[in-house]
């Protein structure tokens, strides 16, 4: 037999988690609202100019040329529009969910700081992942109409028969435009960018503004991108090497971020193939560096005096 | 706030400690894989100058190479070869990867600024004039050579380089060898392996070689039996004095009857 519920009982509420995947999904769907309410895709536009107008102004160029550079520019435009939307996306977040007073709101309710973090990266995640995937389909596009135009110029000239040297032409245009190795040179850029805004919110965290969080994460992509080259010198260095630049060059190697590890694409345009182990390693690194900077944030943020 | 600060400090010289072995290892295996071979040097940081120097540090290396080839172009419209040849210097700096700037950069220098030297006439006489044409060629077979030891898993340059030397140098033995080299990679065309045989039946000494890979190529059947290998292989038939019976390529009549 069931007993009756006692009416003196207080309603009975889901237990509360110390974790909830499920409340990370939600801020992080109110970033990407958040964020695409900022228009933040406007830079498309830019890129697509651009892409269009470099096919343009190389129609004058032989189509090898005309390809390597489209693809270099594109992938290059990809890469500093996907680490500036990275950069400046995440430098905002927390001021303006300070000055909103949105991050007392949330953090009220029994949302844990960690959460609240995490939830804010993946947002700016997300909305990354679309940014690089619209350049991508824009830049294929463009690549596949090229190929498509020099090809139909090719049998044209070929009288519409295409001889053995023509189908060899056909053959080196399409070896010239897209190439499957393209797209884990793609993924590597978007992972640069994750990197980048892992680390801005890293920073964000004990920023004192927006501009600030900006300019130091600017100075950290520079020295970034020369960490490799401190490394290098510094597991290299001999013993008429001074122990102040030793010491200078290992600070710089263990605090900075490997940048060139993410700059794999210039070579892939070139044609080198990456190995699936090689990208999987590329990729983890990536991936450890977002997860250590969140920890970071986290670290700082839940210390924080709000 | 001091104890987070530490900690943050502690997590990120631990990460560190343990990524940069795990880095350096990753980076020697991005040098295997022939990725970040390009040498950022001073020299370089002098013919870029601040801005195309911090760009092409930053990650924009192929664009910064990009606009420099635009650059040749515009110089080679305007035929200042000298400029060409300083350009091509850094874009192939920049770019060791990218056959298409060490091929072209090579035409122009042995094919292009060759002519144009061996035709000015503000050069002077026609000595300085045919040196400054060997001076270009030369050019030309070192970016060449300088391109096949950046790009030693392709076959392309071997094949520029052997057309240099035939047609430029006149050397059949080393552009036999290069051909010999482009047909050596799996993926190279089929015509490496027989233009390698036509160079070989054109170094001297070298006939009887020549003769038996040409007779190779022959028995592989019809697809290879091409005006040319044909021509060279009764060249070679009748200079080792090879007997009627076992001649491939019958001789003409008015060979046979001088």
């Amino acid at each position: 037999m069931n007993a009756a519920p006692d009416p003196a009982a207080p309603p009975s509420h889901p237990a509360h988690r110390g974790f909830s995947p499920s409340r990370i999904a939600a801020i992080a769907r109110n970033t990407l609202t958040e964020l695409i309410r900022l228009k933040v895709f406007y830079f498309l536009l830019l890129f697509a100019l651009l892409i269009i107008g470099n096919s343009a102004f190389m129609l004058r160029f032989s189509f090898q040329e005309e390809f390597q550079v489209l693809k270099d520019v594109s992938l290059g435009a990809m890469s500093i529009f996907t680490s500036l939307l990275a950069i400046v996306a995440t430098a905002m977040l927390l001021p303006k969910d300070v000055e909103d007073r949105t991050l007392y709101t949330i953090l009220a309710k029994p949302v844990p700081r960690f959460e609240y973090l995490a939830g804010k990266l993946g947002g700016v995640l997300v909305l990354l992942f679309i940014a690089t995937l619209l350049m991508s389909v824009l830049f294929v596009a463009v690549l596949f109409i090229r190929e498509k135009w020099v090809i139909a110029e090719i049998l044209r000239e070929a009288g519409g028969t295409p001889n053995e040297q023509a189908l060899e032409m056909i053959a080196n245009v399409k070896k010239s435009a897209f190439s499957g190795a393209l797209v884990p040179g793609i993924a590597i850029i978007y992972l640069k960018a994750c990197l980048l805004s892992a680390l801005t919110l890293f920073v964000s965290t004990f920023a004192s503004s927006s501009i600030f969080t900006i300019i130091v994460v600017v100075a950290v992509y520079f020295v970034g991108h020369l960490q490799a080259t401190a490394r290098e010198y510094w597991l290299a260095a001999g013993a008429n090497v001074s122990w102040i630049t030793k010491g200078f060059l290992a600070m710089v190697s263990l605090i900075f971020p490997d940048l060139q590890m993410f700059n794999l694409v210039d070579d892939i345009v070139a044609g080198n193939d990456i190995a699936l182990g090689l990208f999987l390693r590329t990729s983890g690194l990536g991936l450890l560096y977002v997860g250590v900077y969140l920890l970071a944030a986290h670290f700082i943020f839940s210390a924080k005096e709000l | 706030m001091i104890r987070p600060i530490i900690a943050v400090l502690v997590l990120l010289l631990a990460f560190g400690a343990l990524r940069v072995p795990i880095e350096h290892a990753v980076s020697r295996e991005h040098r295997e894989a022939y990725f970040r071979g390009a040498q950022l040097g001073l020299g370089l940081r002098e013919q870029l100058g601040q801005v195309g120097f911090l760009a092409a540090l930053s990650g924009f290396r192929s664009v910064v190479a990009d606009m420099l080839w635009i650059k040749a172009h515009t110089a080679w419209e305007r035929t200042e070869w000298g400029r060409m040849a300083a350009l091509f210097e850094t874009i192939t700096s920049l770019q060791p990867r990218v056959i298409m700037f060490w091929d072209m950069a090579a035409w122009h220098m042995a094919w292009n600024a060759s002519v144009a030297a061996l035709n000015d006439q503000r050069l002077g006489r026609e000595a300085l004039r045919v040196r400054a044409q060997r001076q270009y060629f030369e050019l030309g077979r070192d970016l060449l050579e300088r391109g096949i030891r950046n790009n030693p898993d392709r076959w392309t340059l071997h094949d520029r380089l052997a057309m240099l030397l035939r047609d430029k140098f006149e050397d059949h033995c080393a552009a036999a060898g290069q051909y010999a080299r482009a047909a050596a990679f799996a993926d190279a065309p089929a015509y490496e392996k027989r233009f390698a045989a036509y160079e070989l039946s054109r170094c001297p000494g070298q006939e009887r070689a020549a003769y038996e890979k040409l007779a190779a190529l022959f028995d592989l059947g019809k697809k290879e039996q091409l005006p040319t290998l044909l021509s060279r292989l009764a060249e070679m038939e009748k200079v080792l004095g090879i007997p009627e019976a076992d001649r491939r390529v019958p001789q003409r009549p008015s060979e046979s009857n001088p």
